[in-house]
């Protein structure tokens, strides 16, 4: 297939991934701030929340303070935030129609619908919380929409698979970021003396990859850190941990690698990244130091992106 | 839908019959239908200089225009004569020249005509098909017979409008199709793909690679490109996909380089290759003109063909056909003035509140005076315009267009409508789906159906007999 075409359904997906990630992150945000302040202590959650979408910086050019509304209007409809929720959907339309002839209809359909609802519904924003969750819930439902028609629709050939390693890869650097973000909370068994207020922050992190009931069904257990660590790092059960992104991304990789007669540094790099989390226990990670196996983890995900968009996107 | 003098046209006895029985809420109903599924699916297109909506709908009016298979066996033997003799033009331009030495069109029509392509001079094309595809702009202006408005040989469009249109009203008026017996268009594809086939250089593999060649996605008709590259299921390639090595064309792949051999391109000649043409261009391919010389790539259309539908060569048209083909033309043309001769320029002058004025290379219903509704002033300006460059334009009687029913603020009326049947030559055939696009102008009493200009369009029935 025509190397633009690969690029672009592999950035579709990613708009689309990092718009639901967005929307569950206000989501998640605005619970944990809705909280009396003796339950979640004195950490601006609205400024994590930048953080996770990795735009504090360029907030900070435009917006005085972190509060609900500036980061609510600047993650969500900001035109001057390239991720914001707004942003993605566009560039996803954007993308959909450079490469209509290799979407299926129904995935088509998702998108322009979006964008039509997008531009109906919502160019002035939200002004009410109740308007704000319909919004929220519109962000995830058309991810959804737009996982479930690729999945139900699409050929399985490199179209699909270019596509699926678009949301793997956005959705390794979102759950990355979040324990980038969170990693003071996660601590390890001996060293945890568990407060009221660490709780709040933990099931917010698992609301975020919407992995609340998860954690229960896999752990039978309350919340405790380290499983939250281990859940989203390494239980390749959970579709948003980053094993199992990267048991995907490896398959995705290995598929591409037989369709065409060959393999390349993209399949190698992934396997590495994979062999790393699948020989990994979070007593090493934890030994090693939970923020800095993260940034390596971001950094290698990123360089990811990097040589398959040189292996097969240019 | 009338013939003049008041009488119905036998192909719309049955809708005029429907339309009797059919309340005019069910209509409008069906209308919001069509246009719900056209804004779903995306057949938009962008209006140059409109920024506030980038993306506009082109108005559907769900009244079928109908014409009888004995109309249409007619006006397709006369398209299919029209292109042979567009064709044969242009490789006697390109080559011998022998319709400049009868003295049948002058030479400086052509020489000094900016569309003409001095790099096209002793080119071999395959098969000598220049224009792969023809839209041929048709109207009637009595019972019997159809009249070219226009030729477009280069980049005509709307295609997709015709074969979309077909599949809504389907949906929408399967009642409507059980009633008629309509011939149908959705061999167009399959046709279109057969032909670009047949004309693939020597050069190339069995299997010759298509690709269709777009602008990008800001195109105003990029819809279309992308949907008959879905349907022919080619590549639908950008320039910066294509790349040019020893005289060979390649598109970038996820597998590397692999070579293609028919562009079906909808980038103007301008555009095609910064090295030939306007060297700004970022939608052409740098050296394409050169593995064109070479005999490797095939270019439907070809580069060049402008020459043949410019509006100052349209009046030529009945020689031409005359001159290659040995036949009376089966079309006929409007009765043009030609501004560049002195003669037609005076007439033109002192009847200007009657004419239409064109350009001679506008397009899309631009740069166009229309006597009888312009102001004083605006016919004034273009009287200036016209004694400064007089051989810039040509000047046309308005004409009484047929209408077609259509659906208005106030209920049914009748509205200006103009056909374009798509004609496809391959190495072996020429060949046309029965119908085309209906344009339709939708301000009363407009004649302009351009779609940049607030034409709509409707779908064409050709009734199988």
């Amino acid at each position: 297939m025509l190397s633009r075409t690969a690029e672009n359904l592999y950035w579709l997906a990613r708009y689309v991934e990092r718009a639901e990630y967005l929307a569950r992150t206000i989501d998640a945000t605005l619970r944990v701030t809705a909280l009396p302040a003796a339950y979640i202590g004195k950490t601006n959650e609205w400024d994590s929340a930048l953080l996770t979408a990795g735009v504090a910086a360029s907030f900070y050019q435009a917006y005085e303070e972190a509060n609900e509304h500036n980061v609510v209007e600047y993650l969500s409809f900001s035109p001057n935030n390239p991720s914001s929720i707004r942003n993605c959907i566009e560039a996803a339309r954007l993308n959909s129609r450079s490469v209509r002839t290799a979407l299926t209809s129904e995935m088509w359909d998702t998108i322009n619908s979006a964008w039509i609802e997008l531009q109906a519904v919502w160019s002035k924003g939200t002004s009410t919380r109740e308007d704000l969750a319909k919004f929220l819930r519109f962000v995830q439902e058309t991810s959804l929409r737009f996982d479930g028609s690729a999945y139900r629709t699409m050929l399985r050939n490199d179209a699909y698979w270019f596509s699926r390693m678009g949301v793997h890869l956005e959705r390794a650097d979102n759950t990355a970021r979040i324990l980038d973000v969170k990693y003071h909370v996660l601590l390890p068994e001996e060293e945890h003396v568990g407060g009221p207020l660490d709780f709040y922050q933990w099931s917010s992190i698992l609301r975020s990859v919407s992995a609340l009931t998860a954690y229960h069904w896999v752990y039978r257990e309350t919340l405790k850190p380290w499983l939250i660590a281990d859940l989203l790092i390494l239980n390749d059960t959970l579709p948003r941990s980053l094993a199992s992104c990267y048991g995907n991304l490896v398959r995705n990789l290995d598929q591409i690698g037989v369709a065409y007669g060959r393999q390349g540094p993209a399949q190698r790099h992934a396997r590495g990244i994979r062999n790393r989390l699948e020989h990994s226990n979070m007593n090493d990670i934890f030994q090693h130091g939970v923020h800095e196996f993260i940034q390596e983890f971001i950094t290698d995900n990123s360089r990811l992106g990097e040589i398959i968009t040189k292996q097969y996107l240019i | 839908m009338n013939i003049p003098g008041g009488d119905l046209r036998p192909a719309y006895q049955e809708l005029a019959r429907w339309l009797k029985e059919t309340p005019p809420e069910a209509l409008e109903y069906r209308r919001q239908e069509a246009e719900l599924l056209f804004r779903r699916i995306g057949i938009t297109f962008a209006v140059y200089g409109d920024s506030e909506s980038t993306e506009r709908l082109i108005p559907f009016d769900v009244i079928p225009r109908i014409m009888s298979g004995k109309e249409w066996a007619l006006l397709e033997k006369g398209l299919k004569q029209r292109v042979r003799a567009l064709n044969m033009f242009l490789r006697d331009i390109y080559h011998g020249r022998d319709i400049l030495r009868a003295e049948i069109v002058p030479d400086d029509l052509i020489f000094q005509n900016p569309v003409f392509r001095p790099e096209m001079n002793g080119q071999q094309v395959p098969h000598d098909v220049y224009v792969h595809i023809a839209g041929i702009d048709i109207v009637r202006v009595d019972a019997e017979d159809f009249i070219v408005l226009e030729d477009n040989a280069r980049t005509p469009s709307g295609v997709s409008y015709m074969l979309e249109n077909r599949e809504i009203m389907m949906r929408l008026f399967p009642d409507l199709f059980a009633r008629h017996r309509v011939a149908p268009v959705e061999r167009y594809p399959d046709e279109l793909l057969a032909a670009l086939r047949s004309v693939a250089p020597q050069s190339a593999s069995g299997e010759p690679t298509v690709a269709l060649l777009t602008p990008g996605v800001y195109n105003s008709a990029y819809y279309e490109h992308s949907f008959l590259a879905d349907k022919l299921g080619i590549e639908l390639v950008e320039g910066r996909d294509l790349i040019v090595k020893s005289n060979e064309v390649f598109m970038r792949t996820t597998e590397g380089l692999k070579r293609v051999d028919v562009i079906y391109r909808r980038v103007d000649d301008d555009f095609l290759d910064p090295l030939t043409f306007r060297p700004d261009s970022v939608l052409g391919v740098p050296g394409l003109m050169s593995a064109y010389a070479a005999g490797n790539i095939t270019l439907a259309n070809a580069v060049g063909t402008g020459i043949a539908d410019d509006k100052a060569i349209y009046s030529y048209m009945p020689d031409i056909v005359k001159f290659y083909l040995g036949e009376e033309p089966i079309l006929k043309n409007v009765p043009t003035w030609r501004c560049r001769e002195p003669k037609d320029l005076a007439y033109v002058l002192d009847n200007l509140s009657e004419l239409v004025v064109k350009e001679v290379h506008g397009s899309g219903g631009y740069g166009m005076l229309i006597g009888p509704t312009a102001t004083k002033a605006t016919i004034e300006a273009f009287r200036d315009k016209l004694k400064r460059e007089p051989e810039g334009f040509i000047a046309q009687p308005t004409l009484a267009l047929s209408t077609c029913p259509t659906c208005t603020a106030s209920g049914l009326a009748p509205r200006h409508v103009d056909l374009r049947p798509f004609v496809l030559t391959g190495s072996k055939s020429t060949t046309i789906v029965p119908g085309g696009l209906t344009r339709v102008a939708l301000k009363e009493g407009s004649l302009v159906v351009n779609s940049s200009q607030g034409g709509g369009t409707k779908d064409t029935w050709i009734l199988d007999e």
